[in-house]
């Protein structure tokens, strides 16, 4: 049975401009404009979890971003990569979409799209970090989602076997389609763009969905749609600071030990300390 | 004229390349200087990506682009490892020699592995009597019972190890006495075909480069390229057009790699209490080695794509190559003089840039034999 496969991307700033990004200090938007983008590096790797599925399967893969208009090199580069057809959803009208009302945005050209098996996200984006759009888009498509992604299993074409990553291990999960998976850099490793890519990349059809164009709720789009409200934002101070331990070494061994926990580093008690002590001496 | 700009196709390719480059090429490039050894394991990595068959049209298992698409591909991996540079761009120069010169059956046969890098590609032309002196080869090639029997000793062969060089020899003399050459595929593991030592060099190690030993080496007749005497034709094609393209391209990656170092170097480095960025003496080096790599890509490209235009190209080359191998020189010489001690430090890259720029000098011809194309083309085209 071939698979409908959705990959959502997002065009992210390069990291080599990182340093020409601001945050506007009245909207608390990051301010994108003029910065060359890149395909949200995690989003590579849900892409090359689709391009895998469907070599198992066969079927489709359609890749959707909401972005500015020149989010179309993302989408070529994705369609280069090896996907079928690709959406961009862009219009004025849904700028300034925090995480719900862009997530309202994708699920609304996701349903416009129709039926869909398996729908891929980065678990989260290398700007914002909210983590947020991939759980939220499974919830307004009401179907189930796991984030955290590092492994897929395909049991058949009808149920995954997928592990997600959790703080101190992972979860085994059996997952039955349609379902939404938040992929993890841990995932796979995507696949460079090859020169055969880009020239069939050029016959993919790409198209641009407008507001007109979805069944949606003025209320839910763009910054009307948006609840989220940054509060203050300020550059931390990372400063490096230095101090001078004196004293035998086994004794500053156990200041310096003193010392990180206090800072929060995660040092265990071992019961037989000469194994800590025995590295000073 | 129009606006010099690369196409979206152009740049997207060269996005993907860089990312291998610094995935795969960066991490190991000092790695591959430092115990000499040929990175081959990523040759079907780059098939995967079209690299190896950049310029091979997708019926014989190419990408269907061109020469300007290739200049990119070496620039962007020359920019960590012109080892690695010089190992694709070789494969490549006996790749076309197959390509624009060979047969049907003959690219069906090779070009379809050579595009996906399972297998290796060389062109042998060079002897221990000298490179630029073409016709005075000695290797020999005579048709004995529908066979052809080679014989010889080929020496500074890079990829001297390939799966299927492309070797010029001696086959019979013109009415003028001199010696016709012709073209043939050997390939590896035929009786008699050996490799002979392997050269210690001082720049783009992680390539290999050494001898060739023919010694009766029997190979099927249709094993050469084009006709009978063709071999002076092919050679001198594929070695102005795509071998000095591709050390051009070697030493612009060189260039941009000196570039972006040193202004790495100038911005971190901190005396006076600021960024030596700040120094004048510092910004001029920068200035320098900025023009040095804006006129070398210039020159390359606009080569390239004379030859991506049909258009011919030779000296056109010649002049990309002469500059481009001489500016790397002089930049990476530029860059050691701007990180002061650390420039001999073989922790950072400036040394192996110069000791690469260095190398890149012999390979197609030095300095001395582009000069001399330069000029006889000029006198001949440039009369008031």
């Amino acid at each position: 049975m071939a698979l409908e496969i959705i990959v959502c991307i997002k065009p992210v700033p390069d990291p080599q401009y990182y340093d020409k990004v601001s945050i506007d200090p009245v909207t608390k938007i990051i301010t994108r404009a003029g910065i060359p983008t890149i395909i949200n590096p995690v989003d590579k790797n849900s892409i090359e979890a689709a391009l895998r599925l469907k070599k198992l399967y066969g079927g489709n893969i359609t890749v959707i971003t909401m972005a500015p208009p020149n989010a179309v090199e993302n989408l070529r580069e994705a369609l280069a990569m090896g996907a079928d057809k690709a959406v961009l959803l862009s219009d004025r009208a849904f700028g300034g979409a925090d995480t719900l009302a862009t997530s309202y945005t994708l699920s609304k050209g996701i349903e416009k799209l129709g039926h869909f098996d398996v729908i891929f996200c980065g678990a989260e984006s290398a700007d914002g970090a909210t983590a947020q759009v991939a759980s939220q888009l499974g919830e307004w498509l009401n179907v189930p989602h796991l984030w955290n992604v590092f492994n897929i299993e395909n049991q058949d074409e009808k149920t995954l076997r997928v592990k997600t990553k959790i703080e101190n291990g992972s979860m085994e999960w059996k997952v039955k389609l349609p379902c939404l998976l938040g992929t993890s850099r841990d995932l796979n490793k995507p696949r460079f763009i090859s020169a055969m890519g880009i020239i069939k990349a050029k016959n993919k059809p790409l198209q641009v969905w407008e507001r007109k164009d979805l069944d949606a709720e003025d209320e839910r789009l763009g910054l009307a749609g948006s609840p989220t409200k940054a509060g203050a934002v300020f550059t931390p101070d990372i400063k490096r600071k230095s101090e001078v331990l004196s004293g035998p070494a086994d004794e500053i061994a156990d200041k310096i030990i003193e010392k990180l926990r206090a800072a929060g580093v995660n040092i265990p008690v071992v019961d037989n300390a000469c194994a800590i002590k025995g590295v000073s001496q | 004229m129009q606006f010099f700009q690369f196409t979206e196709d152009q740049e997207m390719l060269r996005k993907s390349v860089k990312e291998f480059a610094k995935a795969e090429v960066a991490p190991k490039a000092a790695e591959w200087d430092e115990q000499d050894c040929f990175p081959i394991e990523l040759f079907p990595t780059m098939g995967e990506m079209g690299i190896n068959g950049i310029f091979v049209d997708e019926e014989y298992g190419g990408a269907g682009m061109g020469h300007v698409e290739r200049a990119i591909c070496i620039e962007e991996i020359s920019r960590y490892s012109g080892g690695l540079g010089i190992a694709l761009m070789t494969h490549h120069l006996g790749m076309s020699a197959i390509y624009d010169f060979g047969s049907d059956e003959q690219k069906r046969k090779y070009l379809p592995e050579l595009c996906t890098g399972t297998k290796i590609c060389g062109l042998a032309v060079t002897e221990p009597g000298g490179g630029s002196d073409f016709s005075g080869q000695k290797t020999t090639a005579e048709l004995i019972d529908g066979q052809w029997v080679l014989n010889g000793r080929k020496c500074f062969i890079t990829n001297h190890n390939a799966d299927a060089s492309v070797i010029t020899a001696v086959t019979g003399v013109d009415e003028r006495g001199r010696n016709r050459l012709s073209a043939f595929i050997v390939e590896k593991g035929t009786p008699g075909f050996s490799t002979g030592r392997k050269e210690h060099k001082l720049g783009l190690r992680g390539s290999v480069t050494g001898d060739l030993i023919l010694n009766n080496v029997k190979i099927p007749e249709s094993n050469i390229i084009g006709k009978s005497g063709d071999g002076s034709k092919i050679g001198m094609a594929c070695i102005g057009e795509v071998g000095r393209a591709g050390m051009s391209a070697i030493c612009v990656g060189i260039l941009r790699g000196c570039l972006e170092e040193a202004v790495k170097f100038a911005n971190e480095r901190m005396l006076y209490g600021k960024p030596i960025a700040k120094l004048q003496a510092i910004q001029l080096e920068i200035a320098n080695i900025r023009t040095e790599y804006e006129a070398a890509k210039l020159l390359l490209y606009y080569a390239a794509s004379k030859k991506d235009t049909k258009q011919p190209a030779t000296p056109d080359f010649s002049i990309a190559k002469y500059y481009s191998t001489e500016a790397a020189v002089r930049a990476s010489k530029s860059v050691m003089n701007l990180m002061g001690g650390y420039g001999v430090i073989n922790e950072y890259p400036a040394g192996r840039f110069l000791r690469d720029s260095l190398a890149s000098i012999p390979s197609g011809g030095t300095s001395h034999i582009q000069q001399i194309i330069i000029a006889s083309n000029t006198l001949s085209s440039f009369k008031a």
